[in-house]
Parts: structure tokens; C-alpha cells; sequence
């Protein structure tokens, strides 16, 4: 049933957020500390197991597929209501801090992508190397 | 005449969360059919739709004084539980279903790099932007480089520190100028950075850390990306909010004394 996979979704979402509103308190932060990540491992766990065990069955993830599906939408409606005109008016400097930050971190994208990306050749040729001595 | 507007008005207003299903689905309708036309596809549909939007709060901003952008027109509130928190998080959690498990375990240590550097290297930025506008003391230039880091972490900053009103407005402005531009830009660079797959989308939501921006962009570039670069950015905004009022203030405060 359609229910079940949005129950599911739902049930994720919540915990998920539970645990992100603990996180922030124990550390001390005003805010939900990876509530939205939690729940996305939550989600990806259950329905793997779920889908292994053959009980995740069409119609159910039918009830997740409809929220991924309206997920532009919904950002659509998320971008009408924000604060545009506060932005334009915070003045050149609210504008410069925001455009600059925004530039000199998109800019560093490709050189931090490859430190993640060197380490794990790395690894993966340590590996394949062990796993050659191991054979021979 | 007048009667007719009044219940038609009525209807729509009882119906928010409907009306705003329609004014959204027709807003998407313009999108893909101006970008099938005037770009021949080259722009996205979502990126224009998302554009749009970002344009009616602009005119709602105007219209009504408010700062809600469309949600402050009465007939449009249904727009802010369309967009808001409990929505747009149940739809981001829902994309994780189209992931796996193993691409996300691939990027972690670049996930995790790129946190830290994004938080760091926004809040250096907007630091050195407040300096270069003249402020000397510390509590000002941590709150507007608090600010460039998320407009969350601009005010959670500067209320633990004891910034003024005017200096959170800034830091809060700066923030939403970075939502905008990673909304509104990522779509037309995205290929410059090679953002086409998981683990640069992780880094993505890592280094830019405004989840509104992220996922608006990475629904803009690829949907199947947006799980990836949700992850990361939504533990950038707590990140943010932890290091904020504690090690990047006082290393402010080390700094300009």
C-alpha cells in the first residue's frame, strides 16, 4: 500500500530530526545538527533491507517515489518565500561578504573534490597491492 | 460582481495549501515551456522555475513590505507550507531513496574536508569583507563572517556574541545573497567544477553549506545528485553554528586583539 512506504518516509524524517534536535542540545547549539542527514541514512537503510528481504513491494516505495518527484516543486515554492528584497537591500557589503564567500568556496570545489578523490586511489592501489602479495 | 470575486477569493484562501499546488504547477508549466522556446533547453525548466520564484518574493517583498517574499500576500500563505521546513525536509529525505549506500561511504573523507573548509573559508571571506568596510572589533566582523557562512549561522553567531540588530540584519542579508547566487549561478558553472557525480555533489553541499541554495541548485543540475549534496550541507549549517560563537570568534578576537 501506498501508506506504507509514506509512513515510512515519515517515520524516518521524524527520528531522523529527533536525532539532529538531541545532537544540537547535547553540543550545545541552538539548531537541528544533521537532522536531514540522519534520517536519509535512516531511509536508505530500512528500505535496502526492506528491498533485500523482498517486503519493500512496488506500491509501497510508490508512496516515496511521489515526495522525490515533488521535491522541485517544493523547492520552487521554498525559493518564493524567501527574503530576496532583505538580500538586494543588506547593502554592497552584505552583498560582497555573500557573493565573494559564495565564489572563492565554488571556485575550491574541483581542488578539494581531488584531495578526496587522490587518497582513495591511493588506498584502493595499497589494497589491490596487498590483495596481489596476498595471491602470489 | 464583487460577491463573485469575495468567494472566489474565499475558496482560495480556505484552500491555501491547494492554491499553492496550482500557482506552483503553473509557474513550473511557464518554466519548462519558456525554457523548451527562449533557451531551446540550454537553461533548465527547474532552474528557471526556481528563478521565478526567487523573483515573485522578490515582487512580494516590494508589494507587501514583508519578508516572506509571496507567502505575505493572504492569497499565497498556502506557497509557505507548500515551501516550509516540514515539507522541504520530508521531499530532501525522500531523494535518498534513489541513492545507495556505497556511493555515500566513496565520499566521505571529501565530504568531511569540505566541511570544515567551507565553514572556514566563508566565514576568513566575509571576515576580511567586513575588515575592508572598516569595522575593528571582533564581535562585528565575526558576525558578518558568521553571516556569509549561512543566514542561520549569521544571527545563532551574533546573539551569542552580543552583536546588534542592524549588524544581524547585515549577516542575515549576506547570507541569504550566497542562498540566492548558489541557487540561481550553480546552474550555469556547474560544468566547469564537473558537479555530475555523487562525490563532487558531496563536496558541493559541503563547500557552499546553504541547504535552500544546494538543493535548489542541485535540483536545477541533476535531481538524482541531490541526495549526495543534501547530506553534506545539512551538517554544514550545525558546523557552522557550533564553531561560529566559539573557535572562529575567538580566533577573530586573537586576531584583531
Amino acid at each position: 500500500m501506498i501508506i506504507y512506504g509514506v509512513a515510512l518516509l515519515s517515520i524516518c524524517t521524524l527520528l531522523g530530526l529527533l536525532i539532529g534536535d538531541f545532537l544540537g542540545a547535547a553540543i550545545g547549539v541552538k539548531a537541528n545538527v544533521g537532522g536531514v542527514g540522519f534520517a536519509m541514512i535512516l531511509l536508505l537503510v530500512v528500505s535496502e533491507h526492506l528491498k533485500g528481504t523482498g517486503r519493500f513491494i512496488q506500491p509501497s516505495s510508490q508512496g516515496v517515489a511521489f515526495w522525490t518527484a515533488m521535491y522541485i516543486p517544493i523547492v520552487v515554492a521554498m525559493a518564493a518565500q524567501q527574503n530576496v528584497l532583505g538580500a538586494i537591500k543588506g547593502g554592497p557589503m552584505a552583498i560582497i561578504a555573500g557573493v565573494l564567500a559564495t565564489v572563492v568556496c565554488f571556485a575550491l570545489i574541483p581542488v578539494i573534490d581531488r584531495i578526496g578523490r587522490s587518497e582513495r586511489l591511493l588506498e584502493e592501489q595499497k589494497l589491490a597491492h596487498k590483495s596481489q602479495g596476498e595471491t602470489a | 460582481m464583487t460577491n463573485t470575486m469575495d468567494l472566489l477569493i474565499n475558496v482560495l484562501v480556505k484552500n491555501g495549501l491547494l492554491t499553492a499546488f496550482a500557482v506552483v504547477g503553473i509557474t513550473m508549466w511557464v518554466s519548462y515551456f519558456l525554457s523548451a522556446r527562449l533557451t531551446r533547453g540550454h537553461l533548465h525548466g527547474s532552474a528557471l522555475a526556481i528563478m521565478l520564484g526567487l523573483l515573485m518574493a522578490y515582487i512580494g517583498g516590494v508589494m507587501t513590505g514583508g519578508k516572506n517574499g509571496v507567502v505575505d500576500f493572504k492569497l499565497l500563505s498556502g506557497v509557505g507550507l507548500m515551501g516550509g521546513a516540514m515539507l522541504r525536509d520530508f521531499a530532501i529525505v525522500s531523494t535518498a531513496y534513489g541513492a545507495t549506500l556505497t556511493d555515500m561511504r566513496k565520499c566521505g573523507v571529501g565530504g568531511i574536508v569540505s566541511l570544515f573548509t567551507g565553514v572556514v573559508l566563508s566565514f576568513a571571506v566575509g571576515a576580511a569583507v567586513a575588515m575592508a568596510f572598516g569595522y575593528t572589533d571582533a564581535v562585528s566582523i565575526s558576525t558578518i563572517g558568521a553571516g556569509a557562512v549561512t543566514y542561520i549561522v549569521g544571527p545563532i553567531t551574533g546573539a551569542a556574541i552580543g552583536a546588534s540588530s542592524e549588524l544581524i540584519a547585515l549577516s542575515i542579508a549576506a547570507g541569504l545573497v550566497k542562498s540566492v547566487l548558489v541557487m540561481v549561478g550553480t546552474p550555469f558553472f556547474a560544468k566547469y567544477i564537473g558537479l555530475d557525480n555523487p562525490r563532487t555533489a558531496m563536496v558541493f553541499g559541503g563547500m557552499m553549506g546553504t541547504t535552500s541554495g544546494v538543493c535548489g541548485a542541485l535540483a536545477a543540475v541533476d535531481t538524482k545528485l541531490v541526495p549526495y549534496g543534501a547530506m553534506t550541507s545539512t551538517f554544514y549549517t550545525g558546523l557552522g553554528c557550533l564553531m561560529g560563537p566559539s573557535v572562529l570568534f575567538f580566533a577573530t578576537r586573537a586576531l584583531v586583539g
